[in-house]
């Protein structure tokens, strides 16, 4: 199964962000945005995950085979880890916490409560989570974010093995981890047109 | 649906200001209206009525901010708009679980008020009765409040200003149900009214609030 995205508009807010995105993933390679701050990489991922309605386009995929993580990692703070990851096992119709537990090594946290645990700690749960969804297109914002340099590899391999099962990732980091198969978009060529921004409104003089 | 139904019960139970805080501040209104008015049995149980309905109508208010603004700070509101359960659902949930752990407990503490405000005798099953029956709507009118204001900071006044009028059909038909019995009269109709006005709200909200989140996480 292919991941293919045409033509697609991104609005963030009322603001169109950007315009005419295409790009293709196959099955078991991942895709990185890269691009400056600013660019449009979470606006892409939000919009991808369904969050945000797309202006024209298609995308090939629906919504169902999709996980996403933004920025925040959306633990609860006073339910422990094995309570966090239950949650999203249950809600996802899925199991697999042991398997996310070992990824991560988060068996001595078990128990311990999410506000309790370290930012790297933290980041290291909410990303368990995609191993409890049992969906095929993993779309992650800055994943890597306060992660140790021994964690990103952590990390990396959790990525390699979910592509090597025949899944798709699509990330948006500044940082080099050494995938495979992984193919580069730099997404400022998608840039929208600030003249056509769509609404009479929001024209340089109101920004 | 029921995991998040169970998630919500037991963050309630464990951050403290589910259960305890609304019914605390119930007692606490409800108490002070004897300093206020004064210890006249006569005046108090004829306001008693309207009194347990606008306490529990308040108690309501200060927790509806809570319903999604925490899951919207900490990122969960995104994760759970893009897992399996429909946006639909997680209004039903969020409402339901606003009412066990508000609405519930007023419920089952107002007759025990009521002896305080020397409410008349066949008025306590009807206060708790009424309360049963119409602090749902409550919960769903004010999950639907909280998904308009979800993106905002500071929110809470906003989304009170905007749900206290939704609350006014609630109000009148629920005071008015206990207060006829109090009176002696029939309150077949206001009660009747009183369920209708929960029951629209249970058809609607999910759908429109769920319509309000969309647009909020845009």
């Amino acid at each position: 199964m292919n991941f293919e995205v045409s033509d697609l508009g991104c609005k963030r807010g009322d603001l169109r962000v950007l315009s005419h995105v295409t790009f293709s993933v196959k099955a078991g390679s991942a895709l990185i945005l890269r691009g400056p701050n600013g660019s449009g990489k979470t606006t892409l991922l939000r919009t991808l995950a369904g969050l945000s309605s797309p202006e024209g386009g298609t995308i090939n995929v629906s919504e169902d085979s999709l996980v996403y993580a933004g920025h925040a990692d959306g633990l609860k703070a006073q339910l422990t880890v094995v309570e966090n990851l239950q949650f999203w096992a249950d809600v996802f119709g899925h199991d697999g916490i042991q398997r996310a537990m070992d990824v991560f090594d988060l068996h001595s946290l078990a128990n311990r409560q999410a506000q309790n645990l370290s930012a790297g700690q933290k980041r290291r749960l909410g990303l368990s989570r995609f191993l409890v969804t049992g969906r095929p297109i993993w779309l992650m914002d800055e994943p890597t974010v306060s992660l140790d340099a021994q964690n990103v590899a952590v990390f990396a391999q959790m990525v390699e093995s979910h592509l090597a099962a025949g899944g798709i990732a699509v990330l948006a980091t500044h940082i080099d981890l050494g995938l495979s198969t992984a193919e580069m978009l730099d997404i400022a060529q998608f840039k929208a047109d600030a003249e056509d921004s769509g609404n009479p409104f929001l024209d340089e003089g109101f920004l | 649906m029921i995991a998040l139904l169970k998630r919500d019960l037991a963050l309630a139970l464990r951050s403290g200001g589910g259960f305890g805080l609304s019914l605390a501040f119930f007692l606490i209104v409800v108490m002070f209206v004897p300093f206020g008015v004064g210890p006249e049995t006569s005046i108090l149980s004829k306001i008693a009525p309207g009194i347990l309905w606008i306490g529990a109508l308040l108690s309501c208010l200060l927790s509806l901010d809570r319903i999604f603004q925490l899951d919207f700070e900490d990122g969960s509101l995104d994760l759970l708009a893009t897992s399996p359960l429909p946006l639909e659902g997680i209004v039903a949930m969020k409402a339901t679980a606003h009412w066990l752990t508000t609405g519930l407990p007023l419920t089952l503490a107002a007759p025990f008020l009521g002896f305080l405000l020397n409410l008349p005798g066949p008025a306590y099953l009807w206060i708790f009765l009424s309360l049963l029956v119409g602090t749902p709507a409550l919960s769903f009118l004010g999950t639907f409040g909280a998904a308009i204001t979800v993106g905002l900071k500071r929110g809470g006044l906003l989304l009170s200003l905007l749900v206290l009028p939704l609350y006014i059909p609630t109000l009148i038909f629920g005071a008015q149900s206990v207060t006829l019995v109090a009176d002696g009269l029939d309150n077949t109709t206001a009660f009747l009214v009183l369920a209708a006005v929960s029951l629209l709200t249970f058809a609607l909200i999910p759908f429109v609030a769920a319509r309000a989140l969309k647009v909020n996480l845009r």
